[in-house]
């Protein structure tokens, strides 16, 4: 079973941990945006029962000293890099793709269209997707929140406004209080992910998959082989890992080889068997 | 006095996951020091690091690990003081010999040992990587303060160490001699050590969800930036 297995943008750090990135198939940054970001204050996440919120706030360098000192670096890694990329109008989107876009050591962009700890652009997603798809001839996926009333209306539009590829989902919005009642982090509300996302993730790329003919990176708590599996039975052309790497940095390894023996159990050896298997449509009760 | 001036981290380079290792560990041991538990594990495959450096515990039934400072490293055994405040810390000391968890490490950067003249002060459940800290040192001075007789209970993972009792405070017994400070301990603690001695090694504390730069939770001001604490420390220097 062959699904390509990559890292969550926002889970790793791959100049600090290289280790880790070689066990991926392909290495996704942390989202880089035009100018130098410091992030929110801290604390910037909270455990709660069955997941992880997180309000980074986008930390990063900017993409000018990211092009001149982190890229040079990441292009030793022997998996493709991605570049994660947000900004706050279809100009910064234009901007970053542009810069990019002659870079051989960037196998393709990923636009974060959905972080929910920053402020939000005021064109709409197709729009900055139109913006980057004017600037860049590189791969583009467009990464969604799972927060849309019609996730399926949004991949067609990001779609039909030149996006290669969705990657499914986001984390969604959540709110967690102390004993206190005072927020747990900082900035109030964050980004929710962990388990507690699968079920939602699982649902948006089913929705997607059925709306779009674009190959889609699937994520949302998975933690297991099996977590995998029902995201490519539901349309997925590879794998996502998040909130897992930082309780288990070499899951990568860990999830690709339950993966196949979970497939293998099901009698199932390619993608396009598992996702026959799970469109099949629900029969209708006789009762 | 450090060669290294008014670097930040106690050491140049940052540390990654570098040469730690994740591994699925037994319980050897888990024994009730004061309110704390001593929680030892059995090393596997694991190197303990040097002192000041720390690992990511599997807390059973959450989420995510939590980071540990090492406290002691019996033969073939990694040691962890753990203060049962939350459910993840109340998960570890409910652990029972025999029990399994991963651990990943050693991770961070530990205490710089080059000092001549080393004294330890420890506060509370800050005391946990002074233990091993003193024996690699081949022993050392120690001031260790506690809010309660019953924390102070603890004093007794460093037998030769002075011990004080709130009201009174460890910075109290501190001499103003030239001496290398090497601290861990609450924020009102480091920071008054750092007032007088800017040089002073302090081993900080901050929530981390990952424990090797991935999640950049565990953001500290270090030279007016936020910094992950568990790449650019845990140990820092004063001029911090």
């Amino acid at each position: 079973m062959s699904v390509p297995i990559l890292n969550a943008s926002g889970c790793l750090d791959a100049i600090a941990a290289p280790e880790v990135a070689e066990t991926l198939d392909v290495f996704v940054t942390k989202t880089v945006t035009p100018l130098p970001r410091e992030g929110n204050p801290p604390p910037r996440f909270a455990e709660t029962e069955v997941g992880m919120l997180n309000s980074i706030g986008l930390q990063n360098p900017g993409i000018d000293a990211f092009v001149e000192k982190h890229l040079p670096r990441l292009a030793a890694l022997s998996a493709p890099v991605w570049v994660s990329v947000g900004g706050f109008s279809a100009d910064d989107y234009s901007l970053l793709c542009a810069r990019l876009d002659s870079r051989d050591d960037v196998a393709a962009i990923e636009l974060n269209l959905s972080c929910p700890n920053v402020e939000e652009a005021p064109e709409t997603t197709a729009e900055l997707t139109a913006a980057a798809r004017a600037a860049t001839s590189k791969t583009l996926y467009a990464k969604l929140s799972p927060a849309a009333w019609d996730v399926a209306e949004t991949a067609r539009a990001v779609a039909d406004a030149g996006a290669d590829g969705l990657t499914l989902v986001n984390t969604i919005r959540g709110l967690a209080l102390e004993r206190a009642l005072v927020p747990k982090l900082a900035r109030g509300a964050g980004g929710y992910s962990g388990p507690a996302l699968r079920p939602i993730a699982l649902a948006c790329v089913h929705a997607c998959a059925a709306a779009v003919d674009l190959p889609i990176v699937g994520m949302g708590g998975v933690s297991s082989g099996r977590d995998a599996l029902d995201l490519v039975a539901a349309g997925a052309s590879a794998i996502g890992l998040g909130t897992i790497l930082f309780s288990d940095p070499f899951a990568a390894v860990r999830v690709r080889a339950e993966l196949s023996a979970a497939a293998a159990s099901l009698g199932c050896e390619s993608p396009a068997e598992l996702r026959a298997r799970a469109l099949e449509p629900v029969t209708s009760s006789k009762a | 006095m450090s060669a290294l001036g008014a670097a930040t981290p106690s050491h140049e380079s940052l540390q990654g996951i570098g040469a730690a290792r994740r591994q699925l560990l037994q319980v050897t041991g888990v024994e009730q020091v004061g309110p704390y538990t001593l929680l030892r594990v059995d090393r596997g495959g694991l190197a303990p690091g040097a002192p000041g450096q720390f690992f990511m515990l599997e807390a059973p039934g959450r989420l995510l690990p939590r980071p540990m400072s090492l406290c002691l490293a019996p033969q073939d055994e990694l040691a962890f003081l753990v203060d049962p405040i939350g459910p993840g810390t109340c998960a570890l000391c409910a652990l029972r010999s025999g029990d399994g968890i991963h651990v990943l490490g050693p991770l961070g950067n530990g205490f710089d040992l080059d000092v001549a003249r080393p004294l330890l002060v420890g506060g509370g459940i800050g005391i946990a990587p002074l233990p091993y800290l003193a024996q690699a040192l081949g022993g050392a001075p120690a001031i260790l303060g506690f809010r309660s007789e019953l924390h102070a209970e603890a004093a007794r993972l460093l037998p030769e160490a002075e011990v004080v009792v709130e009201p009174r405070l460890v910075t109290e017994l501190v001499p103003d001699e030239p001496i290398d400070v090497l601290a861990c301990g609450p924020e009102p603690m480091l920071e008054a050590i750092r007032a007088r001695f800017p040089d002073a090694q302090l081993a900080c504390e901050a929530p981390m969800a990952c424990g090797y730069g991935a999640c950049y939770g565990c953001v500290v001001e270090i030279d007016g930036t936020l910094q992950r604490l568990c790449l650019a420390g845990p140990v820092l220097r004063g001029t911090a």
